[in-house]
């Protein structure tokens, strides 16, 4: 596909913000020939990085991301930018600075976010695979929208040098795909340890123990949230049933604290924008606008050049983390994160994997939830505890509702992504 | 909160945020509530330092252009800013 041929395929999807007139291989590796779209929060040199931000508009980035450098060694054609939630935060690509990215099922519904340009891109054909990065469930649950496999690899399985940061002990590089197989071929070409992020784990970090014998837990409380739709769990008891044909053992478990995943995550997540935000300054780069001391071009820069989302949340991460809060707040966030973690090391003696919905409904209509953050946040229900862990998930289309994809997650103990690729694979018929 | 995050709030900005932390904040509020008796635990996955001897360091100066190029105001190889004093 021509640059011109996919910009006007684009048109009425917007899953790009750039279309690269430059895309090339760099060299022969296990990708070449693959065309591969980046979110826009990496970087790739000489090309622009806004984040999805007013206040990124003009920056260029000066090196590549160990990520991008990885795919070009890998013989990878990188056609593209594409659209995301302004910094990674939102759900929908609806807090973009530069439109929406509309959903290739139904042009009237979101892609989902934040990386929704990435999944879109996939979905529609645009390119073979893409990039997104993963903080609350910024690629499985646009996946899941989109009728894509996404996948989240382990914390510090891939190096995020060169990822704009949001979340730094929840952000994960990961990637869209058609396949469970392509899937794995992009993730053993990103995974590594990299000396430019000291966050990065080793093979040997989380020794690979226990035998895959094809046990899959069900938390079936949690999977019975309030709000999620009749069609959802239709199509996860289908999906069930599918696994139970395939010769997998279902096991219903029991999760106490995994329902309290995402209120933790939404204390540390802003907690950690709030500090990872504060170099957007207007002084060393980026956008500036000028106030009348040198303190108030902080306050003109950040207020005009942030959308309100960003400020939001780093204004309530502000809160969290001020004094006589931190530990009401903060403390008791990470106490859960851990409390979680213990409860899933436990539950994966016994289960390889544990199954639930990607997410509580289909694609909404663009507008529908912009007004109530609050609603919005709640759609993050069965993918923040991968984060909170830091435990490899993956989200496989698993049907339809009318013309809207639906979306299957499965969850993995910490390093064993292996087992996640050999249930896909069975699951997609690969 | 927003004086200390140095972000310039529009009209009436203020007040709308201050109804959805209520919200937001009454949600995540219920972490507190549970882990409350709980002491600290310490698990063998929490995210750890990971320090390197201060070496190598890469040819003096062969960043400085590209990363400079990027400052809304420079003066020779200086950032630019405001009076602070």
């Amino acid at each position: 596909m021509t640059p011109q041929d996919l910009r006007s395929k684009d048109k009425d999807i917007h899953a790009f913000l750039e279309v690269f007139d430059d895309a090339k291989s760099y060299g022969q590796g296990p990708l070449s020939g693959k065309t591969i779209a980046i979110k826009d929060n990496m970087l790739m040199e000489g090309k622009r990085a806004t984040a999805g931000s007013k206040i990124l508009e003009s920056f260029i980035s000066p090196y590549d991301s160990t990520a991008i450098k990885k795919l070009k060694e890998a013989g990878a054609i990188i056609v593209g930018r594409t659209n995301m939630d302004e910094f990674a935060m939102g759900s929908s690509t609806e807090n973009s600075a530069y439109g929406v990215t509309r959903n290739p099922h139904d042009r009237e519904r979101v892609a989902g976010g934040s990386s929704g340009g990435s999944a879109a891109a996939v979905a529609s054909g645009l390119c073979d695979m893409a990039l997104g990065s993963d903080t609350g469930g910024s690629i499985r649950q646009p996946a899941s929208f989109c009728g894509v496999v996404g996948l989240k690899p382990t914390y510090g399985r891939v190096s995020r040098y060169g990822l704009i940061a949001m979340a730094s002990s929840l952000d994960q590089i990961g990637s869209f795909t058609k396949t469970v197989t392509g899937a794995e071929l992009i993730y053993n070409v990103l995974k590594g340890q990299d000396p430019m992020d000291s966050t990065t784990i080793t093979e040997n970090t989380y020794p690979m123990k226990k035998k895959f014998s094809k046990i899959i837990g069900i938390p079936r409380e949690f999977v019975e949230s309030e709000g999620v739709s009749a069609s959802v769990k239709k199509n996860f008891e289908g999906s069930v049933e599918k696994f139970k044909s395939l010769g997998y053992e279902i096991k219903d478990i029991e999760l106490s604290h995994i329902k309290y995943s995402l209120a933790a995550y939404y204390i540390i997540m802003p907690a950690e924008v709030s500090s990872n935000l504060a170099r957007f300054d207007g002084v060393k780069y980026g956008m500036h606008k000028d106030g009348k001391d040198s303190i108030d071009d902080f306050f003109q820069t950040r207020g005009s050049g942030f959308g309100k989302e960003v400020r939001r949340r780093i204004i309530l991460g502000t809160y969290v983390l001020s004094s006589g809060y931190h530990d009401e707040y903060y403390g008791s966030a990470v106490k859960m994160k851990n409390l979680i973690t213990e409860e899933l090391k436990e539950v994966f003696k016994e289960v390889d994997l544990i199954l639930t919905p990607t997410t509580p409904s289909p694609a909404w209509k663009m507008g529908e939830k912009s007004k109530d953050p609050l609603e919005m946040y709640l759609g993050d229900i069965f993918t923040v505890h991968a984060n909170i862990s830091g435990c490899p998930a993956v989200s496989l289309p698993s049907g339809l509702d009318g013309a809207l994809p639906l979306g299957i997650e499965l969850t993995a103990w910490l390093g064993r992504e292996d087992n996640l690729f050999a249930a896909g694979k069975e699951f997609l018929g690969e | 909160m927003a004086k200390l995050a140095r972000i310039e709030l529009g009209d009436g900005e203020a007040e709308s945020l201050s109804h959805e932390f209520d919200a937001i904040l009454n949600y995540v509020g219920e972490v507190r509530d549970v882990t409350n008796d709980q002491q600290p635990t310490t698990n063998d996955y929490i995210v750890k330092n990971v320090l390197r001897e201060d070496t190598n360091p890469h040819e003096s100066s062969i960043y400085t252009e590209k990363i400079l190029k990027q400052a809304p105001a420079r003066e020779g190889n200086y950032i630019k800013v405001k009076k602070i004093l």
